[in-house]
């Protein structure tokens, strides 16, 4: 994220998930899209609220996956048939029943990395900075007990005195400015 | 580390069943995001480090020194310091990779099987059996690799365009065992720290000291809870658990290749897969037992690992036991129903033989303890017992793969090669050295990481569930 000066967004504190979803679905509703929810531990409910329904783990994957078994059937097939073929009992070189283990143990190792690290990327991670962490309330909460709903600043609609009075309907914890 | 007088031992009997089961609770009454939090952080937040926690890790790594010592002199003089010989060429070195592999199953057994099922009451066990799974195979895969005569060259069994234009035989079931220990080790270390992600952010948010909030911090990757993360989260660990189960089977599958494949009888026999996977899991949710019961204790977490984990694990130590003992007993009747006198033999051998009494203390820790005691569940939720229980069938498992490996190998075809067994100081000291380097690796794992995934507890607390209050609008969104 390139550096900005200014407000990053307004941060609304609830006590319990059922006060957060509520508000996270309303302001999509009223038109809101660059809002995102923050609870301590996942909240099926909270992505949907936000309008976040499928991502792209799967497909990334299983394109890992697929590029592990093709990568290690085809390193086996041209070492024991064209590198260094060995006649091992009078089998054939290409014996690719016995190609399937490593080939499988490949697609495991190819797709898991995949997963986790495609999940990493998508999320941004690893980020060193936030402007989150600046709001006061948000280390001590965020990953503990507390569940917050983010109106970014970069949403068409926002305008900081409205987007307050907006959020505070929600009679949110507490309503607080995030610098960048 | 103080020790205030906990609140939970006080809890009566009636208050930790739940009434809608007749189970124990999975986790006891009167615990909050804060408590929990609290609870699982301080362990690791705080800056005493407990006088019992100091000691055994002296132990550990005085054990691991053992260690230090015997591969040394290994390396100096070469696998010539141990019993092996012929015939028995496999002694202590593939029963220990074998025993320590198995051990590291049921951790991806709990953390990705279970989670599949749906079995919550996981979530309590299923760090710090993950990272029993990471310090086992660590243990196991040294094995092979000082096993060697020549461990300097241990990368020529990976696929490496070597300046020798020599290529692994992807034929052998030993090359196989490369792609799938690798594989193990890395998707479970992957899988441990991707679940160990918010709970670095949560780490990092209480940590006192500028060095923990850095350390934690970096850690936990930046890691602040959003819900667009968290579903891109799930999804991630549902596939690796996915990934993982039939990687963990797979794993304990090919190890039983390695025997298998082999024409020698006591090894030659297509039961071996899902024995050796059964088995497995039985040792692993021994040592997970062997584990949870001193750590329970000694942390306080009585009201986090409850009698119901200990119940449930011992409910799997039977049903996974009473698999072996159909593994034993087909063995058994194969030997006599093939009419091979080779293998009606080895039968023979393996119960009566010189080394019988192998055989007979298998058939004690493994059957005759365990699968008498396990049907009661007063036996099952008493700690002393259940921990001792588990070191019984820890025992008893190493047993199983002595008794495979040796009474197989030192009395095959021709009585003219026959030989025998004897294991030296330096066989023993390897042993009992991997033993140190686990718990060594393993305290530091308690005092440093979390052994309780915070976040995982925190979806099983009352007032985990979104309650929409009554005006919630229940209209649909459209898509993206």
């Amino acid at each position: 994220m390139p550096p900005r000066e200014g407000i990053y967004g307004l941060l609304a504190e609830f006590d319990t998930p059922g006060e957060l979803v509520r508000a996270a679905r309303q302001a999509r509703l009223d038109g809101w899209r660059r809002l995102d929810c923050y609870t301590p531990y996942p909240v099926e409910e909270a992505a949907e609220a936000i309008g976040f329904h499928r991502n792209k783990v799967p497909l990334v994957t299983l394109v890992g996956g697929l590029m592990g078994l093709v990568a290690m059937f085809l390193l086996e097939t041209w070492i024991s048939v064209w590198a260094f073929p060995l006649n091992i009992g009078g089998r054939p070189t290409y014996s690719w029943p016995a190609f399937i283990v490593p080939a499988f143990e490949w697609t495991i190792l190819f797709a898991g990395l995949s997963a986790a690290f495609g999940m990493l990327a998508l999320n941004g991670l690893p980020a060193l900075y936030h402007p989150l962490f600046n709001a006061p309330n948000f280390r001590d909460g965020a990953t503990t007990d507390k569940f917050f709903l983010c109106l970014e600043a970069l949403d068409p609609k926002f305008d900081l005195a409205e987007a307050k009075k907006y959020l505070e309907s929600f009679q949110p914890v507490s309503v607080v400015e995030v610098e960048y | 580390m103080k020790r205030d007088p906990e609140r939970e031992e006080r809890i009566s009997l009636e208050e930790r069943i739940d009434p809608a089961t007749g189970e124990f609770r999975v986790i006891a009454p009167g615990q909050s995001f804060q408590s929990v939090t609290e609870k699982i952080t301080r362990i690791v937040l705080t800056p005493a480090t407990p006088l019992g926690w100091l000691a055994l890790f002296g132990l550990g790594g005085a054990l691991a020194s053992v260690l230090l010592v015997a591969v040394t002199w290994l390396f100096l003089k070469g696998t010539g310091i141990w019993g092996i010989t012929q015939p028995v060429a496999w002694g202590f070195a593939i029963i220990n990779f074998v025993w320590w592999i198995g051990i590291g199953h049921a951790g991806t057994l709990i953390s990705a099987i279970l989670l599949l099922f749906k079995q919550g009451w996981r979530n309590s066990i299923n760090r710090f059996a993950e990272a029993m799974t990471i310090f086992a195979v660590v243990c196991a895969g040294m094995f092979p690799l000082i096993h060697m005569g020549r461990p300097w060259l241990a990368y020529w069994v990976f696929p490496l365009p070597l300046t020798m234009n020599v290529w692994p035989q992807f034929r052998s079931p030993l090359v196989w065992d490369v792609f799938a220990v690798s594989t193990y080790a890395t998707i479970s270390v992957v899988f441990w720290y991707i679940g160990m992600v918010p709970d670095f952010g949560t780490l990092r948010d209480r940590a006192k000291s500028k060095f923990a909030q850095h350390f934690y911090g970096l850690c936990s990757l930046g890691w602040r809870g959003s819900a667009r993360h968290w579903s891109r989260y799930e999804t991630a660990s549902l596939l690796l658990a996915g990934l993982a189960t039939p990687l963990v089977l797979s794993v304990h599958t090919v190890i039983s290749f390695d025997f298998a494949v082999a024409v020698l009888p006591g090894w030659h026999t297509t039961i071996f897969p899902p024995y050796f996977v059964a088995g497995a899991i039985y040792s692993g949710f021994a040592m997970v037992l062997t584990l949870a019961i001193p750590l329970r204790k000694f942390y306080h977490l009585e009201g986090l690992i409850t009698e119901r984990h200990i119940d449930n694990m011992g409910k799997v130590l039977l049903a996974t036991g009473l698999i072996v003992a159909y593994g034993y007993g087909m063995e058994a009747f194969m030997s006599w129903y093939s009419a091979s006198h080779w293998e009606a033999f080895m039968m023979w051998n393996r119960i009566f033989g010189p080394m019988g009494w192998s055989y007979w203390v298998l058939i004690t820790c493994n059957l005759a303890i365990p699968l008498t005691t396990l049907w009661s569940r007063r036996l099952r939720t008493s700690m002393p017992f259940m921990f001792c229980l588990s070191l019984v069938v820890n025992a008893g498992m190493w047993f199983e793969r002595f008794v495979i490996i040796v009474t197989s190998l030192y009395r095959d075809f021709l009585p003219s090669a026959w030989g025998t067994y004897r294991a030296t100081k330096w066989d023993y000291m390897v042993y009992v050295g991997t033993l140190g380097l686990f718990i060594a690796l393993f305290l530091l794992f308690v005092r440093f990481l979390p052994m309780i995934p915070i976040s995982e507890i925190r979806t099983m607390l009352p007032g985990a569930k979104v309650k929409l209050p009554a005006e919630a609008t229940t209209a649909t969104e459209a898509g993206d």
